[in-house]
């Protein structure tokens, strides 16, 4: 059973990082957006480099 | 939305420094809004960002798909209007939308904050329920008390930070003494947790940490969902307001000067250009032309404006300019008096108790006697705390409003997002509980069944030669009874005559020389015709004839036969009342079929007539989209405008039509009905897994793993049940 002491501490950190990851998502207004974002990756517009 | 938001993305140190020079920047830029109904793709986002970016002045924009919008930063001197060309060039249809109005939307700090305490609680409970999976299966001993430890360090923080809203509600109730569906919740909440860390300390069997979990994300995904539909309802509904930029123009010494309604002060001199809406009351100073009342009063005749006629904010200035002094200025003008009006209405509705919360009133103190008298019984059969206080918390946490929470929002979300799509915009949140109630319809008649717009009657009776010069003299007007006779002559293939010296006299009509007579169309009086009750612009050929009439009646808004008709035949009774003349109403009352009509009548009178109607146990859905309707449209059980309507009745309303067309009203009290049927048929099955849950419970036989089961299957049957709708 001694394998509990390192599933669980990582079962906790990948769920912690999925949380952490949906905040950040939610803070930088990635969800302001969605149809637009969704067709924006269809435009190939800035392919060669970033939008400045 | 971004720029806005920026500051607090401090993932990205990079992005912290660009924002702060960004707000050093600020004021010497303009932000602006556009609304761009048209835009579907990827492509025309492309197209309107790269059209826009060209623009001299502006630093950036963005185009926003989702709400259909563009936001741009640019130079104070670039307006709006100067970009409306640019984007019509490009194909695009836009309008300016008011950035103060929106603001509100802008920072919806209220729903990230609920979808943020959703996700922790759900992070929270998958990983208990993992723990707890496990205990059900058997973990016994040192593991068991193991799992439980760490699902009540999970839970703990988890519960505090995701149940704020519940304790919040739950606290403002108490204080003042009262009973919400919130007091069994948090007490479910708390009590579960403290028995289960009880527990755990004296490594019982039955630990309910996933419980109290799972409870607090269903609940908060009830929650969630209420609060999306108002959110969406609230921001479209915004953007009509916004899209309604209140400005106008101020002559100062000659000049003209655009300024905000807001600045205007009594004394001013403001020019109102044909076309243009009066934003003040006042006396004319200058200028002749007709005014159209119909949004205040329902008339649809225009009337004659010289100096001295006094104006009120909202009617609609429709040939030559006008200076108008201003006499009463923003909170004084007759639009807010209104408002008076609307108060005394909001005062003698009937309150509705929603049927959540009606259902809350029977439901928590039912809760709390039973799991108190569950506590009490087993204290005095065993005289063990520990045992009582167990029973009594799995009492509390099956039978916590879990289906309750989601019956009414997941019908509703379903149920607005069905209408949604129709162009109905749901405002109030009980607005389709109450239109499922509806047995009387009262219908304004201007701008409501009628679009507001003239149609020729009587072409016919005219010479070939009669309407061609009548052709070229409307041809130089746009009024709009010249606009609806030149289509009409066009339509029939006539061509205009050459009429030469052809002027407008603003207020009265075009005149002309044709053949060396004067020819003139323009108002009865100027003619020296006899003016009938029904809308009508005078010819006059000059070759000494009696002035012969144009006839118009107001065009039928599409779908308002069908919407009668459909009304009808489900059996509601459906009355028109306008306060337009009684020939003008009896006609249109008989092309629709409708057989009670009430015309002439004034704001105060519409409204009585609606509160006689509820009094003797109606109830009204009215629909009406003038200034005089917003008193009847409060006083009205339920009330629908159409998104044309001024800014006041929409704000009166709890339903906004956001297309041209009305068919949609008779569609949404069918779906109002079945919504409503829905709601009962969720309470319904809430109660049965209560019926079944609850003797388990009380008779001590509820384990932990039967509490989840029963929370989450119900749950779920709620949401699927809601989701028929569809």
């Amino acid at each position: 059973m001694s394998v509990l002491a390192y599933l669980i501490p990582i079962s906790l950190l990948l769920g912690g990082g999925a949380l952490a990851a949906f905040v950040y998502t939610v803070r930088s207004n990635q969800y302001d957006d969605p149809e637009g974002d969704s067709r924006r990756i269809l435009s190939d517009e800035w392919d060669d480099q970033p939008k400045p | 939305m971004t720029a806005q938001m920026r500051p607090a993305m401090a993932v990205c140190p990079g992005c912290v420094a660009a924002s702060t020079e960004a707000v050093e920047t600020a004021p010497t830029e303009a932000r602006l809004a556009l609304s761009l109904p048209t835009i579907h793709c990827q492509a025309c986002i492309s197209k309107v960002e790269r059209g826009l970016n060209a623009h001299p002045g502006i630093h950036s924009a963005r185009v926003n798909l989702t709400l259909k919008r563009a936001l741009i930063e640019a130079d104070p001197e670039v307006r709006a209007d100067d970009l409306i060309p640019v984007l019509a060039d490009l194909g695009f249809e836009a309008h300016e939308l008011d950035l103060a109005t929106l603001a509100a939307t802008q920072s919806d700090r209220a729903g990230r904050d609920l979808l943020m305490r959703l996700a922790v609680a759900g992070f929270a409970s998958m990983n208990v329920m993992l723990l707890s999976v496990s205990v059900w299966s058997g973990a016994s001993d040192a593991t068991r008390d193991m799992f439980h430890w760490i699902s009540a360090a999970i839970a703990f923080p988890a519960v505090i930070f995701a149940g704020k809203p519940f304790f919040t509600n739950a606290w403002s109730a108490l204080r003042v003494g009262r009973l919400n569906m919130d007091v069994p919740i948090v007490l479910a909440l708390v009590l579960a947790l403290v028995t289960s860390l009880w527990e755990t300390s004296l490594s019982g069997d039955h630990a309910y940490f996933d419980a109290a979990l799972t409870l607090t994300f269903f609940l908060l995904a009830g929650r969630y969902l209420d609060y999306r539909t108002r959110a969406v309802a609230r921001s479209a509904a915004e953007e009509l307001a916004a899209l309604e930029v209140p400005r106008a123009i101020r002559m100062e010494d000659d000049t003209e000067v655009e300024v905000p309604v807001a600045d205007l002060a009594y004394g001013d001199l403001i020019l109102v250009r044909p076309g243009g809406r009066m934003p003040v009351d006042g006396v004319i100073a200058t200028g002749e032309s007709e005014l159209d009342r119909s949004l205040l009063t329902g008339e649809t005749l225009p009337v004659f404006a010289a100096p001295g006629t006094q104006v009120s904010a909202g009617e609609v200035n429709l040939t030559g300019p006008l200076v108008v002094r201003a006499e009463a200025v923003g909170e004084d003008t007759s639009l807010h008096r209104m408002a008076d009006l609307v108060a005394i209405a909001e005062s003698g509705r009937s309150r509705y108790t929603s049927l959540a919360d009606s259902a809350a009133k029977l439901y928590a103190p039912g809760v709390h006697i039973l799991s108190a008298l569950a506590f009490v019984g087993w204290y005095l059969y065993t005289f063990d705390l520990r045992m009582a206080l167990n029973i009594a918390a799995a009492v509390l946490i099956i039978t916590c409003p879990c289906a309750l929470g989601l019956a009414v929002p997941a019908v509703t979300t379903a149920a607005s997002g069905r209408l949604f799509k129709k162009g109905m915009l749901i405002k109030h949140s009980t607005a389709l509980e109450r239109l499922a109630g509806v047995d009387t319809v009262v219908f304004d008649k201007t701008g409501t069944l009628t679009t507001g717009t003239p149609q020729l009657e009587n072409l016919e009776v005219f010479t070939r030669a009669e309407l061609e010069i009548a052709l070229a003299l409307a041809e130089g007007s746009s009024h709009p009874l010249s606009r609806a006779l030149t289509a009409a002559a066009r339509t029939a293939g006539i061509a205009p005559t050459d009429v030469t010296d052809l002027q407008e006299r603003p207020g009265f009509g075009t005149q002309g020389q044709y053949m060396g007579r004067t020819v003139r169309l323009g108002r009865a009086a100027w003619l020296g015709a006899d003016q009938g009750s029904q809308t009508a612009a005078w010819l006059d050929t000059g070759e000494g004839a009696a002035p012969r009439g144009f006839l118009f009646h107001d065009a039928l808004r599409p779908g308002a036969a069908e919407a009668v008709a459909q009304l009808h035949a489900a059996g509601k009774e459906v009355l028109l009342i306008s306060g337009d003349t009684t020939a003008a109403v009896e006609d249109l009352a008989q092309r629709l079929g409708i057989q009670k009509w009430l015309a002439e009548a004034l704001p105060e009178d519409k409204a009585e007539r609606i509160q006689s109607l509820s009094d003797r146990g109606h109830k009204v859905l009215m629909v009406g989209d003038g200034l005089n309707d917003t008193a009847a449209l409060t006083a009205a059980h339920v009330s629908i405008s159409p998104a044309s309507a001024l800014d006041a009745a929409r704000v009166a309303s709890d339903i906004v039509l956001l297309g041209q067309d009305l068919e949609p009203i008779a569609e949404a009290c069918i779906v109002a009905n079945k919504a409503t049927k829905r709601i009962r048929e969720n309470f319904r099955i809430a109660t049965l897994y209560n019926v079944i849950a609850v003797p388990l419970a009380i008779a001590g036989f509820a384990t932990p793993l039967i509490a989840a089961l029963a929370m989450s299957s119900s749950s779920i049957t709620v949401s699927l049940n809601a989701l028929r709708l569809k």
